[in-house]
């Protein structure tokens, strides 16, 4: 039985090892060739560089020079903090208001929100990025008004089913004390959020960084983010530089790997929390 | 509650509330009125009735390609996806070594965004084409078995992580009692551990349904539709039809229309089936 157990594990192991080769080895090809001249990377890349194709970082430079990729990184980031602390900070409170006064506007609210969760975004991109002219949101600052529109549905479906949970004592004895609704909200009810509000910014800062046709219709012809930026590289088929293109990979990817290894157990939390509420 | 007096209410909700009007609300109403017309512009528009549903899907045959491809991709990928997960999940809950490094690999890719994932396996697939004489854009065969690939490789993580969750919350005793009656390996994955986590099969069901469904970045950065619009799915045609062609505005929203409610059956469909399980437990 334990040498069974043994040479199971060990096959397990052997299969996991492959896999994880599997799954690592598209980027590392990648970065690979972020350091092969541009002519020789769509001709060979799984060939290792030699000291013919080797061009150092110089694919970075021409990169950042084509794509203007250092903007294109201050955009993303300015765009995915701001947005996503303007959708934690509203629509938490929002949640937790037409939670606790139940009336007929606070469900109206509740499922209008959650309806919008459904409907997939090319239904309203022509008359969202229409209104968006219109009301001078496209720039950076205006598309946040964007995201907490758009984003309120699953952000709000989170807190409230998180409200729900919250025995209402703590915030009858709080009123007692003669606090106001916004006192109870902000020194009460927010700190217990906590966990659920990090799911909720970790749900939106992936999807906000990620998020590539919404910026790419509202402000892509000024500002460019990440993936933007990625995609302009492309231009006409066979004309572009797989060099600077195989580099901006490479960058684009780097943030997120960061951003992965430093709150890996709340991501991995947070987005199967995401994923089994919504 | 609680009576909240009116003006904390409406400071709570409003800005919400605006910013969802802006962005949302009325965007969609005013979509499914223009998929009724004729339109450039927003302001000059001319009623057709449902002319632009019928041009939708008579006029060429793009749109009933691209529905038929992306029934054929979801369905490819719902069991190819939940298969490998799945099977990750029991490898991950078997007590090998090295379980949080592996699990930590699996799950990276899901948070690549679409675009870069499109590009890095652009580079990878036409590499092994490139064997063949040919590459991705030579026919839509080879994109749809790279959109597969890319999202087996994108989203078996994310699954496995749903899976590994709902077998450890099966009840250690119920195995060992099984293993004690003489089960075997294969017969205790059969009666307990896949009833046991039929939620979770669910859940990730539906997810890599509607995932696939809505699916564009990866299908516009892997092939754009080529060759020709042959590897199309629902969300690139409409796009596509949108601002490829000047004067089929009105049949890219009729369009948009129908993949909207194509989505809404299947989101509906699901919250239908979780909630009857839940009843019965």
């Amino acid at each position: 039985m334990n040498t069974k157990n043994k040479i199971q594990n060990t096959i397990s192991f052997a299969a996991l090892f492959l896999l994880a080769a599997y799954t690592l080895a598209p980027i590392l090809i990648v970065f690979m060739n972020s350091f092969k001249g541009r002519f020789f990377i769509s001709d060979a890349p799984f060939e290792l560089p030699t000291s013919e194709t080797f061009v150092g970082i110089k694919n970075y430079f021409s990169g950042i020079e084509k794509t203007g990729f250092i903007k294109a990184f201050g955009y993303s980031l300015f765009i995915t903090v701001f947005s996503v602390a303007t959708v934690v900070f509203f629509t938490s409170m929002t949640a937790w208001a037409i939670t606790r006064v139940k009336s007929k506007l606070s469900s109206f609210i509740y499922y209008m929100l959650v309806f919008s969760m459904i409907i997939p975004f090319q239904m309203v991109m022509f008359t969202m990025s229409k209104m968006a002219n219109i009301l001078h949101l496209d720039n950076p600052l205006g598309i946040i008004v964007l995201y907490l529109g758009f984003g309120a549905g699953l952000s709000v479906f989170i807190f409230s089913g998180f409200v729900k949970s919250i025995p209402l004592e703590i915030e009858e004895a709080a009123m007692m004390d003669g606090c106001n609704p916004l006192q109870l909200y902000f020194l009460v009810v927010f700190p217990v959020l906590q966990p659920v509000t990090v799911t909720v910014a970790i749900l939106n800062t992936m999807w906000i960084w990620n998020d590539y046709l919404l910026p790419y219709l509202v402000i892509g012809n000024n500002y460019k983010t990440i993936p933007i930026a990625v995609q302009y590289l492309q231009g006409g088929y066979g004309s572009r530089d797989m060099g600077a293109m195989m580099a901006c990979l490479v960058m684009a990817i780097i943030p997120i790997i960061i951003f992965y290894f430093t709150s890996q157990k709340s991501i991995i939390k947070g987005v199967t929390a995401g994923a089994v509420k919504g | 509650m609680h009576n909240m007096p009116k003006k904390y209410y409406a400071l709570f909700t409003l800005p919400t509330i605006i910013a969802f009007a802006i962005a949302f609300l009325i965007p969609f109403l005013f979509g499914i009125y223009l998929s009724f017309t004729n339109f450039r512009t927003v302001t000059d528009t001319t009623w057709v009735g449902f002319s632009n549903y019928i041009r939708a899907f008579t006029g060429d045959n793009n749109f009933v390609h691209a529905l038929w491809f992306t029934v054929r991709f979801a369905i490819v990928s719902l069991i190819l996806i939940n298969l490998v997960a799945f099977t990750l999940a029991l490898l991950l809950t078997g007590g090998v070594k090295g379980t949080n490094f592996f699990r930590t690999i699996f799950f990276m890719p899901n948070l690549i965004g679409g675009i870069v994932l499109g590009y890095i396996w652009q580079l990878i697939i036409n590499g092994i084409l490139l064997n063949f004489g040919v590459d991705l854009t030579y026919s839509a065969t080879y994109g749809f078995w790279g959109l597969v690939v890319l999202m087996n490789w994108q989203q078996a993580g994310y699954m496995m992580v749903i899976y590994i969750a709902a077998i450890q919350s099966i009840p250690t005793e119920m195995v060992e009692a099984a293993k004690i009656d003489g089960a075997n390996g294969w017969q205790i994955i059969r009666n307990i551990t896949i009833p046991m986590v039929m939620p979770a099969i669910t859940i990730c069901t539906f997810l890599t349904l509607t995932n696939s469904f809505k699916l564009f970045d990866q299908n516009l950065a892997l092939t754009a539709g080529a060759p020709a619009r042959e590897s199309a799915m629902l969300a690139l045609d409409i796009y596509t039809t949108f601002y490829g062609r000047v004067g089929y505005e009105g049949v890219g929203q009729a369009k948009a229309v129908v993949f909207s409610i194509i989505v809404a059956i299947i989101v509906i469909l699901q919250m239908r089936l979780t909630r009857t399980r839940e009843v019965e437990r």
